[in-house]
């Protein structure tokens, strides 16, 4: 299959970046690793009429903590996420992520930024990233603005960033001490898109009392969902059975899947609620230290 | 629209190559119609099967699912560059010996994707193997013998990397 034809910019600088977004508009899609664009060229589902590449500016690839942030650039691969020790020790829930995104091959390529961006409900990201309460870095010809996780998904593949913006960082706040998170993903076959996946992130007082809850939902919807309710049922509780169990009702309740080749609503909205329970056990058991 | 051609430059193998390409030319058919190397294939051209595996700038990836563009400037390592001096390199070895092919279809990108694997982790578990070619699918063997083939060359490599850090 053969993509439609373009005109090709491959900019050195973020400056050069957002003016060709500015000046092409709408008709202008930004390639980063390419791995979910250049599939939907093939099936003409996008033909856009000017690419830029974002991969000729330095600068973007980073894992790394600073200012009480972990800062990921967008331009990093989900490979060298999930290669590194820092995320593995301290971010269990974005090592899950990185480790189940597609395949190797797709991970390799595929971008941190571009999985977020694209706006795709299936992607695997935007769920941990909702679940951590992450911020994502735009910048345009005007400058630089902060957006919340939360107000960034829009609809399914619509997102808040403008035609001339580009995602250039996203950001977590480092977790204090007893937190821990998890990510479960239910998938026909190896890099398939889930059918159902749970991000959960917690933080449990000395008294073994949520402080922090995060959940984020993939495959739930028109876009990845926080299901604010089931977090705050579980805020300010003892994570016992029955506030796991309520908390995970409550987040299947407010799962909107559609029924699919990857199987009927009925089936995905229990896989939601079982993922959930398994997810934030997960997610305990790692913040008492367990892997 | 501009449809003027763009010059790209790119280490194939070792050796420097170079091309007039459509931005739209994706980088299986530069390599395998512009540079005549077919050792690289096309299996499913969306993106699930990795028989167009090739191992670009150091890392494994989809040359099905990359512009050709993309890779200037860069080097590439195809399937025909594996073997050295008429010897087969160990993973294609591994493969001859172990039985890791039938149709042979998938064969060149199981390699390239177990030759960035074997760089990155000279020493794999069974499972790390698994994972490691996770992006590439078989419809023949079942993966035991390919298993089985990478395991030889990841022995056979560490004897050699040994013999020379004995020297």
């Amino acid at each position: 299959m053969i993509p439609p034809n373009f005109e090709y910019f491959a900019p050195n600088t973020l400056g050069d970046a957002v003016s060709l977004l500015e000046r092409y508009g709408e008709d202008a899609k930004i390639l980063a690793g390419g791995q979910s664009l250049i599939p939907l060229m093939k099936l003409r589902l996008a033909s856009p009429r000017f690419i830029v590449d974002l991969n000729q500016i330095q600068g973007l690839e980073y894992v790394r903590e600073s200012d009480s942030y972990l800062r990921i650039g967008a331009l990093t691969r989900v490979t060298d996420l999930e290669a590194s020790e820092m995320v593995r020790k301290k971010y269990p829930v974005i090592y899950d992520v990185a480790a189940h995104i597609a395949d190797p091959l797709v991970r390799n390529m595929g971008t941190v930024g571009g999985n977020i961006a694209h706006g795709d409900p299936a992607n695997d990201l935007p769920a941990v990233m909702l679940a951590l309460n992450a911020e994502f870095i735009a910048i345009s010809p005007t400058g630089e603005r902060t957006i919340k996780a939360e107000e960034f998904f829009i609809d399914s593949f619509t997102t808040a960033l403008k035609p001339s913006e580009v995602l250039t960082e996203a950001r977590v706040a480092m977790p204090p001490a007893r937190s821990g998170g998890a990510y479960l993903k239910l998938e026909k076959r190896v890099g398939d898109f889930a059918i159902a996946g749970v991000a959960t992130q917690l933080t449990v007082d000395g008294r073994g009392v949520c402080e922090r809850v995060g959940i984020g939902l993939t495959s739930a919807g028109p876009t990845p969902l926080k299901p604010k309710k089931a977090e705050e049922s579980l805020r300010g509780k003892k994570p016992d059975d029955s506030a796991i169990k309520r908390t995970a009702d409550l987040a299947a309740d407010n799962a909107n899947p559609r029924s699919d080749l990857r199987g009927p609503a009925e089936y995905k909205r229990e896989m939601f609620r079982v993922l959930t329970i398994r997810a934030l056990r997960n997610a305990l058991s790692r913040v008492s230290g367990g892997s | 629209m501009s449809m003027t051609k763009m010059h790209i430059r790119v280490n194939v193998n070792g050796v420097e190559r170079e091309g007039d390409v459509q931005a739209r030319l994706l980088l299986v058919h530069f390599i395998r119609e512009v540079l005549g190397l077919t050792g690289t294939h096309i299996g499913c051209d969306t993106s699930n099967c990795g028989a167009c595996t090739v191992v670009l700038g150091g890392k494994a990836v989809k040359s099905c699912t990359l512009f050709a563009v993309q890779a200037n400037g860069k080097k590439l390592l195809t399937v025909e560059g594996l073997a050295k001096e008429g010897k087969l390199h160990p993973i294609q070895e591994g493969f001859w010996e172990k039985h890791g092919l039938q149709c042979g279809f998938c064969t060149p990108g199981m390699i390239m994707a177990a030759y960035h694997l074997l760089q990155k982790n000279p020493n794999p578990t069974e499972e790390e193997i698994r994972r490691g070619i996770s992006g590439n699918l078989c419809r023949c063997t079942g993966y035991v013998k390919i298993v089985e083939s990478v395991q030889y060359a990841a022995e056979k490599m560490r004897v050699q990397e040994a013999q020379v850090a004995a020297r």
